[in-house]
């Protein structure tokens, strides 16, 4: 992949976006009947489903009830088809735990665990076809299903993945542009307030140009918010009209 | 055994301390701690003192296959272990997400920052090369082990030195190091973590941590840089919400201590460079104090 062009002389990616262009964005919430939340995204080629259970008493231990406040379980898996080549990933590997910490970091953040003392909130995560941007998926994927339990929330979790080739910012990677090897940003965004939830950066940027890649982000953010905030009003009038209301 | 809780009245006054500017140890906001590196005997073996958290640093290196989607490529691998000794809460089974945490953090800053060029590390294509392993052991823990534990990583890395090689057709002749001196690994950069810490929803941050500060902190940012202020890895932690300015804040002053601690450790290195140089000169000149005997056995 070394003669690659990730953006080329007129301004156009791999795939043929601009440089701030968003990935199509598809989103469902409510496929399973059974869980008490859940939501499928789709991110371009990247594919995360999403199921939220809870508050529910806590499981195992009673001691790891937390007196104040519902405690949050994340845990992250992705599928052996997932990648290109096929790959069986053991389940308590690093890089699945990561991934569970990080998001178990974003959503204690921004689910309003006061209301929910001594419960727990189990969010699980699945990705069944990886093209780059997995953890925004995710993330994308499991606040529409906290949104779908009905569990409050201080505002959607918005995340997006942000790159820089070239001196440009580019949002939202593919799989091909993270292989590259470039910086690679990760943000997780409360829109409303601009506070970022989780932030997490690879390989080299220069200090310059950090902020114009925040930038990038913080508004691929914002544009994915807009998007979901679409899809669970379209939800709710669904739900609403079956209801006969 | 289980950490013991931090009493209501210490939390109070260390977060109205720190209000008004002021740290338990009389350091400023931004004051890192005094940071010690002492060497081993072996090369690549070090030590780091970061207050008093300690961390010791091995560099072992060995020929294998390489991996087979990376063939012309050798491989790096890093292990930070928590001992127990280290603090009494750190026990075999309990310390699982802390140490996934430090260890991908690690990781994502030095091999994915790629601060050692491991086409160098390649001996033979597709066949032989070396394989790099780090050990980083905790000793001590008083805060801020992520800081201690990147730079005994890199410390180490630049202090080792690899057993030459050279190939003849399908022969590869490995030099002990009294055939052929020892070969240094080959460092582009020297990735360096600087831990920030959040209180009172982000108004107040302290830079370097000490145990005390981390417990009642509200999250954690570290920003990984070297001193050409090429930013490696960022990661917040904690469940703060941070602003984008905070951030711009924060890389702004890891700039300026990472070249700071960059220069202490060139010192380091370069002092220990002279101690051996001068040691080994004696050694050939004929005189023998104590230290020389221990050189003449250990295998190096």
């Amino acid at each position: 992949m070394a003669g690659l062009e990730l953006l080329s002389d007129q301004g156009y990616r791999v795939d043929g976006r601009r440089a701030g262009e968003l990935r199509k964005i598809q989103a469902r919430m409510g496929v399973f009947s059974q869980a008490d939340g859940s939501a499928y995204i789709e991110q371009g080629n990247t594919k995360a489903l999403a199921v939220v259970y809870g508050p529910h008493e806590i499981r195992g231990s009673r001691a790891r009830a937390l007196p104040d406040r519902a405690l949050v379980n994340c845990q992250y898996s992705s599928a052996t088809f997932s990648t290109g080549e096929r790959k069986r990933r053991p389940h308590g590997d690093r890089k699945s735990c990561e991934m569970g910490l990080q998001l178990r970091q974003t959503f204690e953040a921004a689910i309003l665990t006061q209301l929910h003392p001594r419960s727990q909130i189990d969010i699980y995560v699945q990705v069944l076809q990886a093209d780059g941007g997995t953890y925004a998926a995710c993330v994308n994927a499991a606040t529409l299903a906290v949104l779908d339990a009905g569990i409050p929330m201080r505002d959607f979790v918005c995340a997006c993945s942000a790159g820089f080739v070239d001196g440009t910012a580019l949002a939202d990677l593919s799989h091909v542009e993270e292989a590259a090897g470039g910086p690679q940003l990760a943000l997780a965004l409360l829109p409303a307030s601009g506070q970022i939830a989780l932030l997490e950066m690879d390989a080299r940027l220069h200090e310059d140009h950090l902020e114009r890649v925040l930038e990038a982000a913080a508004q691929a953010a914002r544009d994915v918010h807009t998007l979901l905030d679409r899809v669970v009003r379209q939800h709710v009038r669904e739900a609403s009209i079956l209801l006969g209301d | 055994m289980k950490e013991t809780p931090l009493s209501n009245c210490e939390r109070r006054f260390l977060l109205r301390a720190i209000e008004e500017k002021k740290r338990l140890d009389g350091r400023q906001t931004y004051d890192y701690r005094n940071i010690r590196i002492s060497f081993g005997t072996d090369y690549g073996c070090c030590m780091v003192e970061l207050g008093k958290t300690r961390v010791l640093g091995q560099v072992s290196c060995e020929l294998v296959s390489p991996k087979l989607n990376r063939a012309t490529e050798g491989i790096l691998f890093f292990n930070l272990e928590l001992s127990q000794m280290a603090a009494p809460a750190f026990e075999p089974g309990r310390q699982s997400d802390l140490l996934v945490k430090l260890n991908r953090l690690l990781e994502r800053c030095l091999r994915n920052s790629k601060c050692i060029d491991t086409e160098s590390l390649c001996v033979v294509a597709g066949e032989k090369v070396w394989q790099i392993r780090v050990d980083l052991h905790l000793l001590n823990h008083d805060g801020n082990i992520i800081d201690a534990a990147s730079i005994a990583a890199i410390v180490a890395l630049c202090h080792f030195r690899r057993p030459d090689v050279s190939v003849q057709g399908d022969e590869i002749t490995l030099y002990t190091p009294e055939e052929r001196d020892p070969v240094p690994l080959s460092i582009h950069h020297m990735p360096i973590c600087v831990s920030f810490a959040f209180f009172q929803q982000g108004t107040y941050l302290l830079v370097d941590p000490n145990e005390r500060e981390e417990r009642v902190m509200d999250g954690l940012l570290v920003i990984a840089m070297n001193k050409h202020r090429e930013i490696c890895t960022i990661q917040s932690s904690g469940g703060i919400m941070l602003l984008k300015d905070q951030v711009l804040r924060c890389s702004k002053i890891a700039g300026v201590k990472v070249a700071e601690i960059t220069e202490l450790i060139l010192k380091a290195l370069e002092n220990d460079q002279k101690v051996r140089m001068h040691h080994r000169w004696e050694f050939n000149a004929g005189s023998s104090p104590g230290f020389q005997n221990n050189e003449e056995e250990r295998p190096a």
